[in-house]
Parts: C-alpha cells; structure tokens; sequence
C-alpha cells in the first residue's frame, strides 16, 4: 500500500495520543491502536518501514513501530 | 385522510394526576387536562367532530362535538372543554342532535353532492358525521353562493388540493404549523370568503411548504388527496413498516392494494415519530417500482463485456467460483465485502458472516466508515457504548440544544420538526455551524447563538468552550466526582483551562467572536437540561473522533448525561446506520462491539458458526481500495453501496475498482459501483422483504414485507445463496431466525425477537433481563464502562491547507428532498424540488470571480475538478463553499481528497481546499463519466440483459 498514507495515517494518531495519553505513553498506546486496528498486511508494510529508517515518522509514531510485534503465519 | 385503522381520540394525550368524572351515566379516570371529547372516547364513545384529531392542539371551530355538562349553560364543545373531578357530561340528546345536524349541514351546502367522484370515498369525515346524524338533505340547498367552481391545485407532484372539497377547519394550517413548523398555510380572508392559501396565495409548489404531507393526512375530506389515492383507490389492507431513508427510522402504515403500496401514513404511535413524516418516507417510495429497476441475476468476466443474464444459481456458482479461484490464487485475505446501512440488521449480520465464516477473513467493512465511524470510537471510549444516549421523546424535556455540524430539517425532518416545536415551547438554541442552517431563523425559531465556526476547526471550538466550563465554575463537580475518573477529568480540566484554549485565544483559528463562545457556553452548561445533537459536520474531519470524544467531555462536564432532556446524540444518516454498525460490521469487531481479541467472544461465535475466526483484523474500506490498487486485494461482494459515487476521491476509488478480478454488486440499480461489476445480484426494496432497522435513538423496528421480491429473493436470500455456493449452509428460512442469532451472540440484543417486537411495536437496545422491554436512556446510574472517561482532545489543524492555489474550503451536506448518492430519490417526483447540485458561494468571493447566479463554475481541488452551477447566497461565510452530492455527474467527490480521521478513517468530506473559476464546458472528469456511463448502459441494453422496465 502506498507507505506516505500509512505514515501519515500512523502520525495522525501520535498527534493525538502525544497530547491525550502524554509523551511517554504515546508510543504504547499507538502501538496499541495499529495492532488493535489495522490489517497485519499494513503493520506489516510499517514495520519494514520502520526497520529501512522510518523516514517521515514523527519520534512517538517511530518508537511505536519499533513496539509492534509482525503478524504471525496468516492461514492460507 | 387519516390512516386506515386509526382510532381518532380528537384532542392529544396529556400526562397528569387521575381525574374521575360521568359521561353518560359511566365513571371514566383519565388524567388531569385530557379534553372530554379524548376521555368519551376513551371510554368507547365518540363525539363527532371535524375541526378535531389528536395529532393537534384543539381549536373549537366547527362546533360539531357540543356536549351537555350539568351545571354549565349552554352547550360547550368537547374538545376544548377539560375534565374536571365529578363532572356530569352527556353526549347524546335531542337538542345536541339538532344542532349538530344543523352544522352538518351547513358545511354540506358548500360541498361538492357528487362525493362518489372524491377519492376519500367512504373515508370522509364530513360524510361519516353526516351518516352518523342521518343527515340526508341539506334544507338550506345548494345553490347558494358557494365554492363549487374554485379551481384545483395540481402543482405538488404528489398531492392536490381542491377547494371546492374544503370546509375550512384548519386542520391543515394547523398541522403545517403546529407539527410539522414550517407555517406554510394560512387562513385567508373572513366569514365566507375565507380559505386556505399557500404562503403568499402562491400554490403549494411554489410556496414555502416542504411537502411533508403532513396537512394532507390531517384533511377531514378531500380537499387535501394523494395524487396516488386517486390514481389507485381505496386500499385493501394496512401493514406497518419502517421508513428506509434516513436515521429517524420513522413508523409508517402503508396501505396497500395488489401488492402497491397506495399511501404512507406515519404511525401516530410510531416511538421515533409520533405521526409525522417528510417527503421521502411519505411520498418517495416510488423508486421500488421504477423502470431502471434490475430484476434479474446478470454476470460478466469483463466489466467492457456486455452484462448477461443468468439464473439466481449460476449467478452464485460462478461469484463462489471466482472468489475460491481468488483466494486460492491470492491467499485468503485477498477478498472482502461491504455491508449496507440501507439493508436490514439481518442481512447486514449476513453478509459480515458470509465473509468471516465462508470467506475466512475479517475484510469486512460497512458505510458507516464514511459517515458516523468516530462516532462508535469517541462515545465507546468515553461513555462505554457505541450509540447516542436517548430517545427522540427526550428533546421535549430539553433546555438548551447545542446542534453542532447537523441541519437537523434537511437531513432528519420529522426529529427537526419536533426541535422546532420544543423551541416553540422556550427552549434555547445554540447552532454550530459554518452555515446558516435553517435552524438558525425560520418561522417562530431563531437560534441564541449561531457558533458560524471555519470548516475544520470543530474541536478548537469545543476546547474553547471547555475552557469556558472549567475556568468560570461551570463544572458540574457533584456529577464528575461521582460518575467519573477522576484522574483523567483532572487532566482534561487543566488542559481545558490553558490559555491557548480560551475562546479569544482560539477566535483567530475558528472566526467565531469569544464573546459568543462564552455566552453560548455558559448557556449550554448553566441553562437546565442541555442536550447535544451533532452530525456529518462533526464526524467527516481529521479529527472527526477528537471531536465526539470532546463532545462527551463536554456533556460529562456539565452533567448532562444520564436523564432524559440531555445527552449526546448522533443524527446518522441512513436508516441503518447504527444497526449495521452494531452487526459486527466493522473489520476489528464482532457483533455488538466487542473487538476480535476478545477470545470468550470469538469462541462463542466459532462455536455457533462452526469456524475459527481470525483474531487479526481485516481491512476497511479505504484500506481495500489501496490494497486493490497495490495487488494484494482482488475481489469484493458489495450489498447495497455505492462507493464510486459516495466515498472521497473518485478517481482514486474507480481505479481500485478496474482493478478488482471480481467485483459481486448487489443493488436495485446499476449504481456507479456496479458499472465495474462483474456479477449483479438484483437487489430488493424495504417494501419486498422483512427485517428490521435500528435507528439514531437505536430502536430495533420491524420492516414488513408488503410486496414478493421482483427478482425473486430478498437481499438476505441472496447472501444465503451466495454462502451455500461458497460451501457454507446459512439455513435460515425466515429474517426472524437471524435475529434469534443475532439475540443469541450479543448482550444488548439478547431479549430482542420478532414475538416481542410484534408485541411491543418497537425496542431500543439494550435489550436484556435487566431491561426486558429496553432502554430509552442510557448510562442512567453508571456509565456503561463503569467511570466516564475524560479525554484531552488537543486541537490539531488539518493536512487540508488553503493557500493561493486553492483559497476556498469546500464543505458538503444534504437537502431535504434528497438522499444520499439520490439512487432512490432521484428517482421519484423529489426531483421536481431539485434536480441538480450546486454550489453555494458568497457574494463577495463570486464577485471577485466574475460568478453571477447560475453560472457553470469548475470548482478544482488537489484531487480532482468539477464542474457545477453556482448560487450566489450569504448563508455561506466569506471563504467557503459548499455543495451537495446527491448526483453522479455532479462529481462532488472527485474533489474530495484522502485526508481521513486518525483512528477510523472516516474521510474528511468536509474540508476540501479549493479554487473557483468560471467555466464554459464540463470537466475531463465529467466527459469522461458521461462516455463510460454510456458505455456500461450500452452493455446493459445489449441482448440478454435486461431490467425491470
Ligand atoms: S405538505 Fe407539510 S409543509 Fe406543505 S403545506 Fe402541508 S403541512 Fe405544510
Ligand atoms: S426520511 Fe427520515 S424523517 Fe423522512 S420519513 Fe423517512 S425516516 Fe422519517
Ligand atoms: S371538533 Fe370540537 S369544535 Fe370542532
């Protein structure tokens, strides 16, 4: 999927979660949301982003990727 | 005319202490201000009467209903005289007969003597009361000056008027005013000259009325007649069933005559309507039958392929094939579905459980994505449950109303009409919204405040009058300490009370002066019971779920949440919108909002559905767009949507679209989505199937079957069909059954079923042993989390910038006469009042344009550009421009962009940064939609294929 949505789509959230969980919880509680959330494929395509330099993340948004645990094996 | 089984108790029902008093001899209780006329007939009598119907306030003209009370002089009229403790009343007696035939016949002198031409038929009222008295002749005769020549009013598309049938009683003018509060009808002229004339004597088309219908149902005689009445005759048989438009979910009697429907009539003890109507559920029905309708199965491998015609079966066969040979070659997840709002609850539940358990995936999603997604995510994590707080019924006890980015009379009439009859009755009005809605100043209603806010910055506005609550002692501290957590209130008020946050700090990024902020502000929390009513205009933003959580900060704050006349309430848009949300429709949660991670519930369902679910949520519907477009997303089943006209970014959505190597619609029409189909299943109308709907105040209702379904199957036997073909038996015979699941799955639905749904007329959910007949208000004693939860919703500016290259800021909405993507409406007589969008610009920026009133002007934004006429008005502010979308061609969408809500990707619809130019042809876009819409409608037309027509 195209990774400027899914970066801008994961910033939004830190926009929110900075300011109505705080700094430090930010990146759990975005985390939180992507896992609870999203189609693994996405989290997926975010974690690989994050892990090739995040570029375009926002820092409570690039420590919350770095909290996301990878899908595991999808059933076929 | 009134509804067929109606039993017409004359005068309204009042609430009050017990009253006992003797009419005819017979001890009869009813409570304390209840008219005579209302306890004879509740009693089993009947007073004739003709200026009287309980739908309205009573107005003593006709002087029909006299009655004798021992002690009175005279012989006073029934329906304005109250009960009173002892009071000896008789309605029978020779005098009163006599007199009362003397009224009769008067009116009769001035009315038409050949009745059998009138479509009223038996059902006049003048004609019964004179049956009634025996009244055969008229000894004052008929030749008499008289108004047997005056000509008939055809202008409304739906109903005459024939004044010759008129016997002046009001009834209308009063039902215009009183019910519906658009007073459009007056009683002109005195004595024998008066009649009834339509604003300014203009005829009904060209004069304010709205067509709600409401004048005409309330007519003692013919004088008011549905066109359809005539055409048809009188009705054989009544059955009750649920408006399919919009989220007020009104109660409708339809009258029915060889499977037509010949009238609509509200049901006057419908729970979300009590007896009124608008032009849509009342009139607009008339798309169930039109000629575009597609009636059988059709299938093709290309969409540049012409459509073919096929049996229900191998339509199912070769869908099932294709999606098998798409997962097969795919992998599992590369296919979803699209649940409807417009469908039942039952085929919503339907068709998210053909993908979870046949397909094996949770790509499923439902419209409600683009329209009240964060309102199930501000309101859940607030209060604890996805849903407004109330019934309708509340707002008569309402002090203050805060209508934030809603147009209550356009987009939910029959609840705008009840708005305006309590602000009739004193209550406050604060309006938040970039444009003057009708709200603001219309007859008799005119707003405390108008908040006329810039498009976009909701939730500054509602910081600003937080900031306001907490800074000036406004906070309801007994409420807080005791409903909610005190550590996040704690927070939520300091953030509130920062400086950045006061309405003078934030007028430079909302426009509106502080010093209404305040005073609207201190109205809504010091004013008695405050009740907030919000829409699309706060949902579609950036921050659309920023907003509905500071919203229910708001009410939290102030207390305004747990009785009734407060609370906080979501007007949805379709019918169904709350009711598929609530079937498990969205790809992280099952049925009932409880997230997939939850494994006692996933356990619960695989146990039923014999399957396993996958704990992992799906895909929604953006999110399948973009999948389609990168190749991991490769077949979608469609029921009762059309996202290539209703979601943002049209041509973003038509390339997933082509992209799609399946593509199952199932729709009345060939809808814009369906014209990048590859299988059409023909849809089936409210009128062809039973169900239920779940509207804004969540009340469950039953849509009853009154005509077989022209294709053959109902929607929901459609998606069986398709499941069996699939592999996967959905052996339901009957709608009842699902709901027996569905009852069987989810808490709040568990005492819900068609038994008690007959017994009871309606149900709002939670429905359950500890609310065996339902809930009308919520979060009465505690939240449904338990605390309220208070969230800090800092204010963050859209992505969606104005600058040189786009100044203006779009914005959209609805019109009264109109629906959604119009698919029905504009296939009914509604377009008579509006065949077209336009844009709304100001004065001063059509100016500086070189615009003047109907000008064709393209209106470009960074996504797309369009072409549409424009108006020229001040209800929009300097700077913005707003349409409506109810028209494919129109291309609203094209414009719009892909900025969405951060958690539920509920598109920005309302926030489009543009440029207006002045044009001479259509857009690209425009031709290019003209061709293919020729095109597809070539390849419906070639041999084989086939519609209703
Ligand atoms: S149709 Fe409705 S708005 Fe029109 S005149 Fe009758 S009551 Fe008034
Ligand atoms: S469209 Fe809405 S207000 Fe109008 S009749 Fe239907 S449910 Fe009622
Ligand atoms: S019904 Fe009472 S005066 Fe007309």
């Amino acid at each position: 999927m195209n990774i400027q949505n899914l970066v801008n789509m994961a910033n939004d959230m830190s926009n929110f979660f900075n300011s109505a969980a705080g700094e430090a919880d930010a990146p759990r509680e975005i985390a939180s949301f992507i896992t609870r959330h999203w189609d693994p494929r996405m989290r997926s395509q975010l974690i690989e982003h994050g892990k090739s330099g995040g570029e375009g993340l926002y820092p409570a948004t690039a420590a919350a990727v770095k909290l996301l645990v990878p899908p595991g094996p999808r059933p076929a | 005319m009134q509804s067929l089984n109606l039993h017409d108790h004359g005068t309204p029902a009042t609430v009050g202490a017990s009253v006992t008093l003797d009419i005819d001899g017979a001890q009869v209780t009813v409570p304390a201000g209840t008219s005579v006329m209302r306890a004879a007939t509740l009693a089993g009598g009947a007073i004739p009467k003709l200026c009287a119907t309980d739908s309205l306030a009573a107005f003593g003209s006709c002087r029909l209903c006299l009655v004798e009370i021992e002690g009175q002089r005279g012989f006073p009229a029934s329906c304005t005289t109250l009960v009173s403790p002892g009071m000896k009343v008789r309605t029978e007696s020779e005098k009163l007969t006599s007199l009362r035939k003397g009224v009769v016949e008067l009116y009769l002198s001035d009315h038409p003597e050949d009745c059998k031409e009138c479509a009223a038929g038996t059902r006049c009222e003048l004609h019964q009361v004179a049956q009634d008295l025996g009244v055969t002749e008229v000894r004052y005769g008929r030749d008499g000056a008289n108004h047997q020549h005056s000509k008939v009013d055809e202008s409304n598309p739906y109903f005459n008027f024939d004044p010759s049938a008129c016997i002046v009683c009001s009834r209308c003018v009063r039902a215009c005013g009183e019910v519906q509060g658009t007073f459009a009808l007056t009683i002109d002229g005195r004595g024998f000259a008066s009649r009834v004339v339509a604003s300014q004597d203009e005829g009904f088309m060209d004069s304010e009325c709205v067509s709600c219908g409401a004048c005409v149902e309330s007519c003692p005689t013919g004088a008011l007649t549905e066109k359809s009445l005539m055409t048809l005759g009188q009705p054989e048989k009544v059955v009750t069933t649920t408006c399919a438009y919009c989220g007020v979910g009104c109660s409708f009697e339809a009258e029915v005559k060889d499977q037509q429907v010949v009238r609509m009539v509200p049901s006057r003890d419908g729970k979300a309507n009590r007896g009124h109507a608008c032009v849509k559920g009342r009139f607009a029905y008339g798309y169930a039958t039109h000629a575009d309708r597609i009636t059988k199965p059709m299938i093709r491998s290309k969409i540049t392929d012409p459509w073919r015609e096929v049996s229900w079966d191998e339509a199912f066969k070769y869908a099932a094939s294709e999606f098998r040979r798409i997962q097969a070659q795919y992998g599992r997840q590369s296919v979803g579905g699209i649940t409807s709002s417009r469908c039942t609850n039952e085929e919503a539940f339907l068709v998210q459980k053909l993908v979870r358990a046949a397909l094996g995936t949770n790509n499923v999603d439902t419209c409600a994505r683009v329209c009240h997604s964060p309102t199930g995510y501000g309101l859940k994590h607030t209060l604890g449950e996805s849903s407004g707080t109330q019934a309708f019924d509340s707002v008569m006890k309402t002090d203050v109303m805060l209508v934030i980015g809603a147009n209550p009379t356009e987009g939910h009439p029959v609840f705008g009409s009840r708005m305006k009859r309590r602000l009739r009755e004193g209550a406050k009005l604060i309006v938040a919204d970039p444009r003057e809605i009708d709200l603001v100043r219309s007859p008799h209603v005119q707003a405390d405040y108008h908040l006329q806010l810039r498009p976009g910055t909701n939730v500054a506005l509602i910081n600003s009058i937080a900031h306001v609550v907490v800074t000036e002692g406004l906070v309801n501290e007994a409420f807080v300490a005791e409903r909610c957590e005190p550590g996040p209130f704690q927070r939520w008020r300091e953030f509130c009370a920062l400086e950045k946050n006061s309405p003078e700090a934030m007028q430079a990024v909302t426009g509106v002066p502080a010093a209404l902020v305040r005073g609207a502000a201190r109205l809504y929390a010091t004013g008695g019971n405050g009740a907030i009513y919000y829409g699309l205009g706060v949902t579609e933003h950036s921050q659309g779920s920023t907003m509905v959580l500071g919203i229910a900060n708001l009410a939290m704050a102030t207390g305004n949440i747990g009785r009734e006349g407060v609370g906080v309430n979501p007007l949805r848009g379709q019918n169904n919108v709350q009711g598929a949300c609530d079937m498990g429709s969205f790809p992280h949660e099952l049925a009932g909002y409880r997230h997939l991670s939850d494994s006692v519930t996933r356990e619960l369902f695989n146990g039923t559905w014999g399957v396993t679910i996958d704990s992992e949520p799906g895909l929604r519907i953006p999110n399948m767009l973009e999948a389609a477009l990168d190749g991991s997303f490769k077949a979608m089943y469609v029921q009762g949507e059309d996202p290539a006209q209703s979601d943002p970014n049209t041509q973003h959505v038509t390339a997933a679209l082509s992209s799609l190597e399946c593509l199952v619609v199932q729709d009345l029409f060939l809808n814009e989505t369906a014209k990048y189909a590859h299988v059409f299943f023909p849809g089936s109308s409210f009128l062809e199937k039973d169900g239920t709907f779940t509207n804004a105040e969540r009340r469950i209702s039953r849509v009853r079957k009154i005509m077989e379904p022209l294709a053959g199957l109902a929607d929901w036997e459609a998606t069986v069909g398709f499941a069996k073909a699939l592999g996967y038996d959905m052996p339901y015979t009957h709608p009842s059954q699902i709901m027996d699941e569905i009852a069987h799955l989810t808490p709040a639905f568990t005492g819900v079923s068609y038994e008690k749904l007959d017994r009871l007329g309606s149900i709002q959910w939670p429905c359950n042993e500890a609310a065996p007949e339902g809930t009308p208000t919520m979060h009465v004693d505690e939240f449904v989390r338990g605390k309220g939860r208070f969230y800090v919703t800092e204010y963050v500016p859209t992505r969606e910038r104005v600058n040189m290259r786009f100044p203006l800021i779009l914005t959209t909405g609805r019109i009264l006469s109109q629906y959604n993507v119009g698919a029905q409406t504009r296939r009914t007589a509604n377009v008579e009042w509006y065949d077209e969008d336009r844009v709304e610009i100001h004065p001063h920026d059509a100016e500086e344009r070189g615009v003047v009133d109907g000008d064709w002007i393209g209106v470009i934004s960074r996504a797309g550009e369009t072409v549409l006429r424009a108006a020229v008005t001040d209800r929009v502010q300097p700077g913005v421009v707003y349409t409506t979308f109810h028209f494919p061609e129109s291309g609203a969408n094209v414009i719009t962009t892909d900025n969405s809500d951060w958690a539920t990707n509920c598109p920005e619809y309302k926030v489009t940064a543009v440029q207006v130019v002045k044009v001479a042809q259509p857009s690209a876009w425009q031709k290019r939609f003209r061709q293919q819409n020729e095109q597809q409608l070539e390849l419906l037309r070639a041999p084989g294929s086939h519609t209703a027509g």
